[in-house]
């Protein structure tokens, strides 16, 4: 294994050095390890990064620093009227890479399309557990699996879904990392040999760059891909340095040993943006963080008893303390750079005085109740135990007792979905697909209020549901987008959060690199990068 | 002597069975679980969740998991990685010579320096040399591996521009890795520089890993060393006209010698603990940053696995060292 895997290493370098004494290399310090370079069975960002948006298309893309849908490896695609029906024009002469371990003897088609959704959903699938005890997690969650009744190939470069009802949001499905585009041809090649787990191991996609090799936890090398059909990307190698620490990253990246750097420390952002020779680019991101209240237990079955803790606690304190300035109070459960976001609604505004005489008409005093801050950093939230400190010192001036618990990570996720959890729970979220039901459906629908469900409020409010339901239905996004600004009128009227903020997205990067562009979805994407010599 | 290190290996399959149990256990007294961690924000339904676990065999009573492992531990299997579906063998048979070649840069930084200095702070005891080193010993000693060597980082990576900042080689570099040892294989790339990169790359996380044991070593010398010059052979070596160099040199230093040797081989185990640290800090990719990776992703198969791994190469070390020390001592030996 160790010697092929030298054989490839060496082979692959004479490639990248035939490539010419210029060649442009761009470094990237990566924040960890992929999970492997199939997408589809994994959840993590990191992965996605170094696997769909490098080596993998998809039938639809989002447009590049965008939510909003663009022709993929689909060059067109129409809708029935009823809704149920997707069909997908596929562009002809589109080529899978060519690398040391698979040559393609054919071109992208149908075939490759269905395959890469049916070896999700189909159990019956030879190569649904081509790695023994291998899961589809996004095929689940996003619904695909009882979405989907049915696919067909119509001719070599037609494919047609069926679905069991109209979905809206599901052509932004496809364009997520998990529905990435695999070739039929290279797995049946594995399997035949007998050797399927490669398919984890050595990726072949349609994307811009092709795989060259894994040094396990240290460094993943890419080429561009010369038969790319898209526009071909400006550097001629990617090299990804894994390096986990962001204090350390930050530290590369001013010794010029990378050209950018994801995820940097709150702390480090100021020296980073000093740097005459680096930019900080930055971007609100896609996310929300909230305080869900447990609207299934006394008081806080009761909105007004919602609404007035949430007119005690000062969320900008909390922005400029936790964020240092680095996000914006959030008053709807969707960030404002999304479609649809109602920026008509009023936030309840900060005023402890009424918020004390609500809590007194509501008939509640002398209330004690927990605050669960968790144990983890997230994209939404740097901080919890300080967001939940300053909670607990707004409450106490309106005489409420609060006591900040909080679990390790896994059992934070598992105990703050139980029905009879006792407090009000700190979390957030961060768009998969840039479409409204993402946020809005995964998070305050009555299918998910359930125990383990995302609904950590519980609350089921079913004019809300109803709005979200009709939502999902209809195709017209103007119709969509009156639906979802109706449903955040009944949400802030509701109460089941406190809304905390919508943090900003900041991305550390030489001055040599230009071109690159903040995907409001938190990947990583370098296409569209060039870098000075 | 055959009696002796029969002895000695005797003890290894009631450690090897103590280990098993610890290593199986461990993981699963932390709290949350890898389907958990999955989930994320998004949750997981009550049948979902169960369905999962099944799939893992983590619904099994863990008695039955334990067996299994056990069985397939005897047949060689070391299980797969419930998140990269790789082999456990195999990810740290690739990833381990990285931890050994820092290991190994470590333990001769620690040695080369560490002994001379307790044996002149010894020669030299109350000295301002004696105190000045065995202070240094002491901060050494209760250094904070992680701020450490993030502050030599900024120290000399950052505002020196000395040494590189993380990393085994510079990325401009590209050559296969026949032995996994990168001084080795830079040196077979043939490629001008690159092993001065690769050495370069070493310095900084072996001064960090070296640090605690050279503090250890240097103490434990020193300590030894002054137990040895008062014995009455040293006299006699004095008395009877030796040289001060062939006195510390023959007679105090190779008696001294014998305890220093026990304590260098137990400092492999805390090399492997401060790879830890040291690899994480250094995006070193061996297999301490592997463990602290699997141990947030709670994968149960790689941190039961690979403590076994790490704790067989930690008790053959110190197996090894156990037979020198009777090699040496005679009275160990005979006893």
């Amino acid at each position: 294994m160790k010697l092929k895997t030298s054989l490839l290493a060496a082979s692959a370098m004479m490639a990248m050095l035939a490539g010419g004494v210029n060649a442009k290399t761009l470094i990237y310090c990566s924040e960890g390890s992929p999970e492997g370079f199939d997408p589809a069975p994994y959840t993590a960002g990191t992965t996605f990064d170094a696997a769909a948006r490098t080596v993998y298309s998809r039938l639809v893309e989002f447009a590049p620093g965008t939510t909003s849908i663009v022709p993929g490896l689909a060059e067109s695609w129409t809708i029935s009227e009823d809704g149920l029906e997707y069909t997908f024009k596929l562009r002809a002469g589109v080529k899978f890479q060519t690398t040391d371990y698979f040559t393609p003897t054919r071109d992208l088609n149908a075939d490759d399309v269905i395959f890469s959704f049916d070896r999700q959903g189909n159990a019956d699938n030879p190569f649904n557990q081509y790695v023994a005890g291998i899961s589809y997690e996004y095929y689940t969650s996003m619904g695909l699996d009882t979405m989907i009744k049915s696919m067909e190939k119509v001719d070599d470069l037609t494919v047609k879904f069926t679905l069991n009802a109209p979905n809206a949001p599901f052509l932004a499905d496809l364009g997520m990392d998990f529905a990435s585009i695999v070739s039929k041809e290279y797995a049946d090649t594995l399997m035949a040999a007998g050797k399927g787990a490669d398919f984890n191991n050595q990726p072949v996609g349609t994307g811009p760059f092709v795989f060259v090799a894994y040094q396990k936890d240290a460094v993943i090398r890419y080429k561009a891909n010369p038969d790319y059909f898209g526009t071909k990307p400006m550097v001629d190698d990617l090299v990804f340095a894994i390096t986990t620490d962001a204090a350390v990253r930050a530290q590369k990246l001013k010794a010029g040993e990378c050209h950018v750097m994801p995820y940097p420390a709150p702390a480090d952002i100021e020296a980073l943006k000093a740097d005459p020779n680096l930019t900080v680019m930055e971007q609100a991101g896609l996310n929300v963080a909230y305080l869900a209240y447990n609207t299934l237990q006394k008081p806080f079955d009761d909105p007004h008893v919602r609404k007035a803790l949430n007119m005690a606690i000062d969320k900008q304190a909390i922005i400029d303390a936790v964020f240092q300035g680095t996000g914006i109070v959030a008053k709807n459960p969707i960030p404002p750079t999304m479609w649809s976001y109602n920026d008509a609604v009023k936030d309840d505004a900060y005023d402890p005085d009424a918020a004390k005489k609500m809590l007194a008409d509501a008939g509640v005093s002398d209330l004690h109740m927990n605050i669960w801050a968790m144990p983890v950093q997230r994209p939404y939230m740097p901080n919890a135990r300080r967001t939940a400190e300053l909670m607990q010192a707004d409450l106490a001036r309106i005489g409420v007792t609060a006591e900040i618990v909080s679990y390790e990570w896994g059992e934070y996720l598992k105990k703050s979905t139980e029905l009879d959890r006792d407090g009000a729970v700190i979390l957030g979220w961060t768009g998969d697909n840039g479409d409204p039901d993402n946020f809005m459906n995964v998070l305050l629908s009555c299918q998910a209020a359930g125990e383990g469900g995302a609904n950590r409020s519980h609350w089921c409010n079913e004019e809300f549901s109803d709005l979200l339901a009709k939502a999902a239905l209809a195709s017209d996004i103007d119709e969509r987008t009156r639906l979802y600004e109706q449903a955040q009128v009944i949400f802030k009227d509701q109460a089941p959060w406190l809304t905390i903020d919508h943090s900003t997205v900041f991305m550390p990067m030489s001055t040599k690199v230009t071109g690159y562009v903040m995907n409001p979805l938190g990947t990583h994407a370098f296409d569209t990068v060039d870098i000075a010599e | 002597m055959i009696k002796f290190i029969l002895g000695r290996l005797s003890y290894l399959i009631p450690t090897f069975i103590g280990i098993t149990i610890v290593a199986f256990g461990f993981v699963r007294i932390l709290p949350g679980d890898p389907v958990l961690l999955m989930a994320g924000e998004r949750g997981m339904s009550p049948e979902h969740y169960q369905e999962m676990m099944a799939r893992l065999g983590f619904d099994r009573p863990i008695w039955q998991q334990y067996l299994d492992y056990l069985w397939k531990l005897l047949h060689g299997d070391f299980g797969n990685s419930i998140v990269t579906k790789q082999p456990v063998l195999s990810d740290f048979l690739t990833l381990f010579p990285a931890t050994l070649e820092l290991a190994f840069c470590a333990i001769v930084i620690a040695v080369v320096i560490g002994v001379p200095v307790g044996v002149l702070a010894a020669l030299k005891r109350g000295s301002w040399f004696d105190q000045v080193t065995m202070t240094s010993a002491l901060v050494g000693y209760s250094m904070p591996i992680f701020w450490w060597g993030l502050l030599l980082i900024i120290l000399f990576s950052g505002n020196l521009g000395w040494t590189p900042v993380s990393g085994r080689m510079s990325l401009l570099y590209y050559f296969p890795t026949p032995t996994g040892f990168m001084l080795i294989d830079s040196l077979m790339s043939g490629q001008k520089g690159a092993f001065a990169s690769a050495a370069s790359h070493l310095i900084l996380p072996s001064i960090v890993l070296a640090t605690i044991p050279l503090a250890v070593i240097a103490r434990q010398t020193r300590s030894a060393m002054l137990e040895v010059l008062s014995e009455d052979y040293v006299r006699t070596a004095r008395a009877k006209g030796l040289t001060p160099r062939r006195v510390v040199g023959v007679h105090a230093l190779r008696n001294a010698m014998i305890p220093v040797i026990t304590t260098i081989g137990l400092q492999v185990g805390v090399l492997m603990a401060g790879a830890i640290l040291t690899e994480t800090i250094f995006s070193w990719p061996g297999i301490g940053k592997w463990m602290v990776d699997s141990i947030s992703r709670r994968d149960y198969p790689v941190v039961q696995s690979g403590l076994l791994l790490i704790a067989g190469i930690v008790m053959v070390v110190n197996l090894v060292v156990d037979l020198l020390y009777g090699l040496i001592n005679p009275r160990i030996r005979h006893s």
